[in-house]
């Protein structure tokens, strides 16, 4: 199945915010979506999620989904999005209470999105008793547990200290690794979006624009050996030679704003 | 490679060290249940001491053993009883219509373009009313009886509801919400499972502040018409200068209200365990 952003643009009242963004997410891609503070990305994101209607343009999907996925497009939050008053397992739960799945399917399904996640032995666990790299776990196991065809992540890792930031996009390399999964993967983090993606989309400031297009030219695999380093950080130079003077710009203009 | 040592310690051979000054105490008040029990008690016991050595007229003040007799006698009779039931049945019976009006309007306000525009205009034009004033006219409308009594109730406990539970629909994250939506949950699942325990510490801090608007308005409703009641027992033992029954009558409300509030309290821990 197919994203398809279809010459999207939106504005808040008198605030334009995005302008004329096309790109197609294919079936298991990784696509970051990168740009200076303010550019709309998580707008963008929230339109191709079906959260938002976007003033001009559509954000479409080609293809049926996968087989047995309850919910294709799932979101990753910033800010994890668990319900407090529910435990764990209650929040991996959550999205399929409404499902046509029967309880004893339910409870495989939660098995599983809490083993491949590593929270089974925190299922009764409440979100306030969890680190912050933990409930973001939960929001990726509550993710899985829908089977997504296309993850629409907004960054999901910024909240998170450098240390676990780090854990979690390795967990993130290994699900995503098979390709049965797509995603789109909204960061202002360079290297994430080169560890993980295989475009990235740069946005100009606002109103956000498509400024360029980036396929990163490594496979996923490649990407972890140590040989890879080298060219990967040259990537991340080239991508932030792209956004360097826009991101200055957009600075001054919140400072001024 | 990294240059690695051991952990340092302090070179004692160097000049002499003075420790840092601490600069964070206070700030940071501590809750001690004890010590408000000794100061209760205490003023207990020297209001006792006025009572006992004379030193204030037991008509205006009667000390604390004489308020201890009335209550006693009170309970013995069964006039206690007599009284406290009536008050319960009018508190019970306007607060439970009162609380259900206002969770249901309450909610279509947090929840409803249209039933926030209408419903604010009106709460906020009725809402500052004193509803015991309006207890004549409810007597007129409804007859002398416990009909206009449990309606001034209801009316008080009403708006108070109406106005936390929106609040606290109001209050529920925004995000919780848009994860629910991006994960194609209905809307009344939705409204079952984010928003009503989203929404739920603002509607039992509402109830705290709505058992003491129906206790208030018993003991006025009471006061201006009932021949039982813990208000019109108070009114009538201060018509009579009765002031160690007036002041059994206070305890007994004041005990009331401790109870109601241990209760909400036991209601706060039961439901709200996640906090």
């Amino acid at each position: 199945m197919d994203l398809i952003a279809d010459h999207i643009s939106h504005r808040f009242g008198a605030l334009d915010v995005l302008s004329d963004v096309s790109f197609t997410v294919r079936a298991g891609e990784i696509v970051a979506i990168v740009g200076p503070s303010g550019c709309g990305k998580s707008t963008l994101l929230s339109i191709l999620g079906g959260l938002l209607r976007p003033s001009e343009g559509a954000a479409e999907l080609r293809g049926a989904p996968p087989s047995g996925s309850l919910n294709p497009l799932t979101f990753v939050f910033q800010d994890f999005a668990l319900l407090p008053w529910n435990t764990v397992e209650e929040n991996v739960a959550f999205p399929l209470l409404h499902t046509s799945l029967g309880a004893g399917e339910r409870r495989a399904v939660i098995d599983d999105a809490l083993r491949r996640t590593g929270l089974s032995d925190f299922r009764a666990a409440y979100p306030k008793q969890l680190s912050g790299g933990m409930r973001q776990r939960v929001g990726i196991a509550r993710a899985l547990a829908v089977r997504p065809a296309i993850l629409l992540m907004d960054e999901p890792l910024s909240a998170l200290d450098s240390q676990t930031r780090e854990l979690l996009m390795e967990d993130f390399v290994g699900l995503l690794a098979d390709g049965a999964m797509g995603a789109v993967y909204v960061t202002h983090n360079l290297e994430e979006a080169v560890r993980l993606a295989d475009r990235v989309v740069v946005l100009s400031r606002r109103p956000g624009r498509i400024r360029e297009i980036v396929t990163i030219p490594m496979t996923r695999a490649e990407r972890g050996t140590a040989e890879a380093r080298g060219p990967m950080a040259a990537l991340q130079g080239e991508l932030w030679s792209l956004i360097r003077k826009e991101a200055i710009d957009a600075e001054r203009e919140v400072q001024h704003a | 490679m990294l240059d690695r040592s051991p952990q340092e310690t302090k070179d004692r051979s160097a000049e002499a060290t003075r420790p840092v000054a601490f600069r964070g105490a206070g700030f940071t008040p501590g809750g001690s249940r004890s010590a408000g029990w000794i100061a209760l008690a205490l003023v207990i016991a020297v209001w006792q001491l006025a009572g006992s050595a004379g030193w204030v007229n037991p008509l205006f003040l009667p000390a604390p053993s004489a308020i201890a007799v009335a209550v006693t006698k009170l309970a013995m009779s069964g006039a206690l009883w007599q009284h406290l039931s009536w008050s319960i049945m009018r508190i019970g019976t306007g607060w439970i219509i009162g609380t259900a009006a206002g969770v249901i309007v309450g909610f279509a306000i947090g929840l409803s373009t249209m039933a926030r525009g209408v419903g604010i205009t009106f709460i906020s034009a009725l809402f500052p009313i004193p509803k015991i004033a309006l207890l004549p006219l409810l007597i007129l409308w409804l007859g002398i009886g416990e009909e206009p009594k449990i309606a001034t109730i209801a009316l008080g406990v009403f708006f108070s509801t109406a106005i936390s539970v929106y609040s606290g629909v109001d209050a529920v994250p925004r995000n919780l919400i848009r994860m629910a939506q991006s994960f194609n949950v209905p809307f009344h699942a939705i409204v079952r499972r984010v928003i009503w325990p989203g929404a739920l510490p603002s509607i039992l801090a509402g109830f705290r502040i709505t058992s003491s608007v129906a206790l208030l308005l018993v003991v006025s409703a009471e006061m201006i018409g009932a021949q039982y009641g813990i208000g019109a027992f108070v009114l009538q033992a201060g018509n009579l200068m009765q002031t160690d029954q007036l002041l059994a009558g206070v305890v007994i409300l004041s005990l009331f209200g401790l109870v109601v509030g241990k209760l909400i309290n036991l209601l706060e821990v039961r439901l709200l365990h996640w906090r």
